[in-house]
């Protein structure tokens, strides 16, 4: 547990070094996923793919994951400082959301199966 | 001997309080959810904020009271991101019997997602601080809270409008795949993950086990893809 909680601190610590000494604007922790994603599938390759998937780091990580909607709490209550924001952009924010999630569905269902259809022979939906 | 007033005195002001508070709303939210059977509008991180904004006003607390003692909680959205390499590493088999599907679809579906949103807020004269917030409505909230401090959004507003974009996929998706005779669950997941992230994706197990992997699948790329493009699109306004 303790030693899964240290390779993940550690990856996000080698994001956020490469992040900044480079001057990327991306967040430190995506950088985190790519590197952890790299040590998994050396790992799985020189100890088989069930100790990468099941190891110390996959515990720690399924357990962060089992309560992920608790971690962005804190975030969200500084929604509170934002009341006139929101309230003065109501309806673009409003029409902004429903329509985008809705052509979004569309528009990746849609590539997906449009995609899927131009291969041939590997397709075993209808 | 300490007054009432003074205990809450002390109390308002120590970081154990609203930690506490804000872990014991969370579990009561998921007790609700539960016993709502996980319908998507019954959303426990939702319900939490709700109630602790709610307690906040009441007691006259600021945000920067409260941060102090949620601050724990805060720090660890950032190992709870990196740990998503691990269901990515899992579906790896996924993505290589349909590695050319979920390229174009991400390819394409991770910029319209932005674009669209924003589009849709600009036309309709929406502040730039709003703008930019809706960047990364469709990421999962660890990545976009990331993304939006980026490029120059209010992380706290992006924080609820990626809640939104999860209830709102998560409620619409299953009868719009249905109207639109779709069948494949790799699709329909994958389209489910893109958009709404986790709450889409918790959505789309229950519907089906190849729509929630797929699903988990989009999320996770998704996350990786919007946070490579978001500064590449949005970057210059900040």
């Amino acid at each position: 547990m303790l030693f899964g909680l240290f390779i993940l601190l550690a990856c996000q610590l080698a994001g956020e070094i490469i992040a900044r000494s480079l001057g990327l604007p991306i967040p430190g922790p995506v950088i985190g996923i790519v590197l952890l994603f790299a040590l998994l599938a050396l790992q799985g390759w020189r100890q088989g793919a069930a100790s990468a998937e099941t190891g110390p780091v996959a515990k720690s990580a399924d357990g962060l994951l089992a309560n992920l909607g608790l971690v962005f709490i804190p975030a969200g209550v500084g929604i509170s400082q934002n009341y006139q924001l929101v309230f003065d952009n109501g309806l673009a924010l409003v029409a902004a959301l429903v329509i985008s999630t809705v052509l979004t569905l569309i528009v990746t269902v849609a590539i997906f199966r449009f995609v899927s259809r131009l291969l041939p022979g590997k397709e075993a939906q209808p | 001997m300490t007054t009432n007033f003074d205990l809450w005195v002390y109390l308002a002001a120590s970081p154990l309080l609203w930690l506490t508070l804000t872990i014991g709303t969370f579990l009561a939210a998921q007790w609700i959810a539960k016993r709502s059977f996980y319908h998507p509008v019954v959303n426990p991180v939702l319900i939490t904020i709700v109630v602790v904004v709610l307690v906040l006003r009441l007691t006259g607390t600021s945000y920067d009271t409260y941060f102090d003692g949620a601050q724990f909680i805060h720090f660890i959205l950032g190992p709870a991101t990196v740990a998503l390499a691990i269901p990515l590493y899992r579906s790896r088999q996924l993505v290589k019997a349909k590695a050319l599907p979920i390229l174009a679809s991400l390819a394409i579906g991770a910029p319209f997602a932005m674009l669209s949103a924003t589009g849709i807020a600009i036309v309709l004269g929406g502040a730039p601080a709003i703008v930019l917030a809706l960047v990364p409505k469709s990421v999962t909230a660890g990545i976009a809270v990331g993304i939006a401090g980026q490029i120059g959004g209010e992380p706290a507003l992006t924080a609820v409008l990626v809640i939104a974009t999860g209830i709102l996929g998560a409620v619409v998706v299953t009868p719009l795949m249905n109207a639109l005779k779709i069948t494949d669950y790799a699709a329909r997941g994958f389209a489910a993950g893109l958009t709404s992230h986790g709450i889409g994706t918790a959505r789309a197990f229950q519907v089906n086990s190849v729509a929630g992997t797929f699903a988990g699948l989009a999320m996770a790329l998704n996350g990786l893809a919007t946070a490579f493009l978001a500064p590449l699109i949005f970057g210059f306004f900040s």
